[in-house]
């Protein structure tokens, strides 16, 4: 059995462009990870910003040996969008990861990845992905373990790769509307870009000041951290081919450490899954959606 | 692509047979409603229809000109899609009209085994972009796209424009803030997934709880979702239309407990080359679906007669008593 | 205007012929209740002295009336204006919408009232009606209970 990679999936939230290509630079240099998704997933405005850093970024991930591949936008609403994924997809530099229908029918023919914000639940849709190319898929953050299990045979079978969601906030929710601007009681089209001011989300508690979502511009995520280091063991026998972690404010390079020593059985999996809960004390950790319970839940194993 | 003389057709919600009975009697052109099963999005206790059911129901509106849409949009779930295409096989054979589908594999399967059945394809499905309705079109033949509830009348006008098959467009009852089967904030809270189960904000985790003044709280699993005043009007426990805090401020962060009508947008939805005109609500009383059916079909008779609508009766039946013309108006996103 | 508080025992045998009747005619009524036609409810018009309890239990349906919510002990209770409730049980009114305004009132297990509400909602044709035509020769009380309900009915029809 082959060894589980590590993925570093695009940063969700709005950072300075400054700030951002550090975060890259930083990730080159000492994050054992094999593959770093890179792009805009959430809003098209928020592009131009860091798009002048991407080339340097880009360069210095693949100088470090890493596999580069291009994230496309997860809601397609207007022709600027359009156009957005229509480029990517045309770029044939790099490998692109849909993460909406629009970008796989232009990635039709060459292989490229299946994003975790694309509904894929069952063999059949795998099957006509993989048909039109996709060699990999990051499969939805909610799916049980039991459903992986099954996609994940299937897709060895059919010889194609399967990631799985391991660490940070979950994508929950996509919307037409910016929350991040609603709450700000701003109009989407005159956002003010206040989600930069936010590195980690909006936290979003109940009345009862209970916290439970975060707010990332059109996207809503879980407050608490996805964190499957305790479940390695299960992944592997799975068959589960990469594990994903997605970015947030705080150090990336040792989540990714953490892991990778797991994986190398130099740390054992529930001391992982401790040490990467000690990492942000203030913000409880989450496998209930593996584990077949409430999304929030932290399922002791 | 249908030029804007032509008559829209009124897509109307069954959740039992009796009210599909009721929304043909009031003048719904086609009823669309679901197996008592995973297999669609309104999985609810006490709803929808078993195969006998629904056969002996097609037959009644098909008696009476009506048409039957049979939604299984749901997301098959690995290792069982056996269940997802045996619905479809049981649709095809008791005589739809057509099948709402949203899951990529399951529009494969229909278009594969029953190639001359019609395919329309699910709002739960999210197709946002002509590039993406155009993806569906040319793999899977769909017929219809039922467009998300978060277009603008320009974004749907421009659409039309680029694609070749027909749009239906929500014009009244419950809204999706979010982009529709792409939403796990029910499964994050209760762990039932409104994609695989077909159930958001699922009863069996929902409690009200009164006090002694009056004021009712509702959960949903462990959160507490929304706190009412003694006679403030309530809304459905869904996630999205809850009141949480953002630096301890109460607010409504991603829409108040309000429900859309559009009624007044139906010459400007028709001019955007709108084909069908869709009402949610399969988990409605038939009492309701017969006045929102009649009150449409009186609408849009009007409209197309060249008179004025009468749109007060529908304002008493929104969620909350509150109405949105949703995003078909730019200024709500 | 309120019903005159009645004695409890007159109500019994009415009771039981109410649910025996709907029982027999609807079936599928229970087959739609599935897993929830073994719950109990409690049904309280907030407007009178009493509670009614339900078991819609497809061989042994049971509806009682009791005079305290305390001495019940129940899955899931609905309160409401007893016209109101009424309306609802003939198809008349939308349950959510009688939840939306605050007319009705849910605690305990949701999934159970939606069944029953969703239950009863595909019932065609009027059940009130259905319950007197079963009833035969009426009992006094009986008579009594439908023709001041009909009468209440009517003035609630003309106040609005």
């Amino acid at each position: 059995m082959d060894a589980m990679k590590l993925t570093l999936g695009p940063v969700l939230f709005n950072w300075p462009p400054g700030v951002w290509r550090d975060f890259y630079f930083r990730i080159a240099d000492e994050a054992p990870v094999e593959t770093v998704y890179l792009g805009e997933v959430i809003c098209s405005k928020r592009l131009p910003f860091f798009e002048t850093h991407l080339p340097d970024v880009a360069e210095r991930l693949a100088a470090a040996g890493k596999t580069v591949v291009l994230s496309s936008l997860a809601l397609v609403m207007n022709k600027r969008d359009a156009r957005l994924v229509r480029d990517l997809a045309a770029d044939e530099n790099f490998m692109v990861e849909a993460n909406d229908v629009s970008s796989v029918a232009h990635l039709a023919g060459r292989p490229h990845v299946i994003g975790p914000l694309m509904n894929v639940y069952n063999e059949d849709t795998m099957d006509v992905l993989a048909a039109d190319g996709a060699v990999r898929f990051c499969l939805p953050p909610e799916l049980p373990a039991s459903r992986i299990e099954i996609l994940a045979e299937h897709a060895r079978r059919r010889g194609v790769e399967t990631e799985v969601f391991a660490y940070g906030r979950a994508p929950l929710a996509l919307s037409a509307r910016c929350y991040h601007a609603r709450i700000h009681g701003l109009a989407k089209d005159n956002c003010q870009f206040v989600c930069s001011r936010d590195p980690d989300g909006v936290s979003v508690t109940t009345l009862d000041e209970q916290p439970f979502m975060t707010v990332n511009g059109i996207q809503t995520l879980s407050h608490s951290l996805v964190n499957l280091a305790g479940d390695l063991r299960a992944l592997r026998q799975m068959n589960v081919t990469h594990l994903r972690l997605s970015p947030r404010a705080g150090d990336m390079v040792a989540v990714a450490q953490t892991f990778r020593d797991t994986l190398d059985g130099v740390l054992c999996a529930n001391e992982a899954f401790s040490r990467i809960v000690e990492m942000t004390p203030e913000i409880p950790p989450a496998n209930g959606f593996f584990r077949e319970s409430c999304g929030h839940n932290a399922v002791k194993p | 692509m249908t030029p804007d003389t032509a008559l829209p057709e009124l897509i109307c919600p069954a959740g039992t047979p009796a009210s599909l009975r009721s929304a043909v009697d009031a003048g719904a052109d086609a009823v669309y409603c679901g197996f008592a099963n995973e297999t669609n999005a309104r999985n609810f206790p006490g709803l929808n229809f078993g195969k006998e059911e629904l056969a002996e129901s097609i037959q009644h509106a098909h008696n009476k000109g009506a048409k039957v849409l049979v939604a299984i949009n749901t997301f098959p779930q690995a290792g069982r899609t056996c269940l997802w295409k045996s619905s479809v096989d049981d649709a095809v054979e008791i005589g739809a009209d057509a099948l709402i589908v949203a899951d990529i594999g399951l529009a494969a399967y229909v278009h594969r085994t029953h190639p001359d059945m019609r395919l329309h394809l699910s709002v739960q499905a999210s197709a946002s972009s002509p590039d993406t309705i155009n993806y569906y079109r040319q793999r899977f033949d769909i017929k219809r796209v039922v467009l998300p509830r978060v277009l603008t009348l320009p974004e749907i006008a421009a659409i039309n424009k680029e694609i070749d098959c027909e749009t239906e467009v929500f014009v009244f009852g419950g809204l999706c803030v979010m982009a529709e089967g792409r939403c796990s904030l029910s499964s994050y809270a209760t762990g039932k997934s409104p994609n695989m189960s077909g159930v958001c904000s699922p009863a069996s985790h929902v409690r009200y709880e009164q006090n002694a003044v009056g004021d009712m709280t509702s959960r949903l699993g462990d959160f507490v979702i929304n706190r009412f005043s003694k006679d403030e009007p309530a809304g459905y426990p869904t996630i999205c239309k809850g009141r949480y805090k953002v630096d301890g401020k109460a607010a409504y962060i991603f829409e108040e407990p309000t429900s859309l009508n559009a009624v007044q947008m139906l010459p400007d939805l028709l001019k955007a080359g709108v084909t069908a005109l869709k009402i949610e609500g399969r988990q409605r009383s038939r009492a309701y679906v017969a006045e929102v059916v009649s009150a449409f079909r009186e609408a849009i008779d009007d409209h197309m007669g060249g008179r004025t609508p009468d749109l007060q009766r529908l304002i008493a039946l929104t969620e909350g008593g509150r109405q949105t013309a949703g995003a078909y108006r730019k200024t709500w996103r | 205007m309120l019903l005159r508080p009645l004695p409890l025992f007159p109500l019994r045998p009415l009771l039981d012929r109410i649910v025996l009747a709907v029982a027999e005619k609807h079936p599928r009524l229970f087959r739609r209740l599935g897993e929830h036609s073994q719950k109990i409810y409690a049904i309280a018009p907030t407007d009178l002295p009493l509670v009614f309890v339900l078991q819609p239990d497809p061989e042994y349906p049971i509806l009682e009336p009791e005079r305290n919510l305390e001495d019940v002990s129940y899955d899931a209770l609905v309160s409401g204006p007893f016209m109101k409730l009424m309306d609802l049980v003939e198809g008349r009114l939308d349950g959510d919408a009688m939840f939306f305004s605050r007319d009705l009132t849910i605690e305990g297990d949701t999934e159970a009232v939606l069944a029953l509400r969703n239950a009863l909602d595909d019932i065609d044709g009027n059940i009130v009606d259905d319950i007197v035509e079963s009833l035969g020769i009426l009992s006094l009380p009986a008579r009594q209970a439908v023709v001041c309900y009909r009468k209440l009915r009517a003035r609630a029809s003309n106040d609005a």
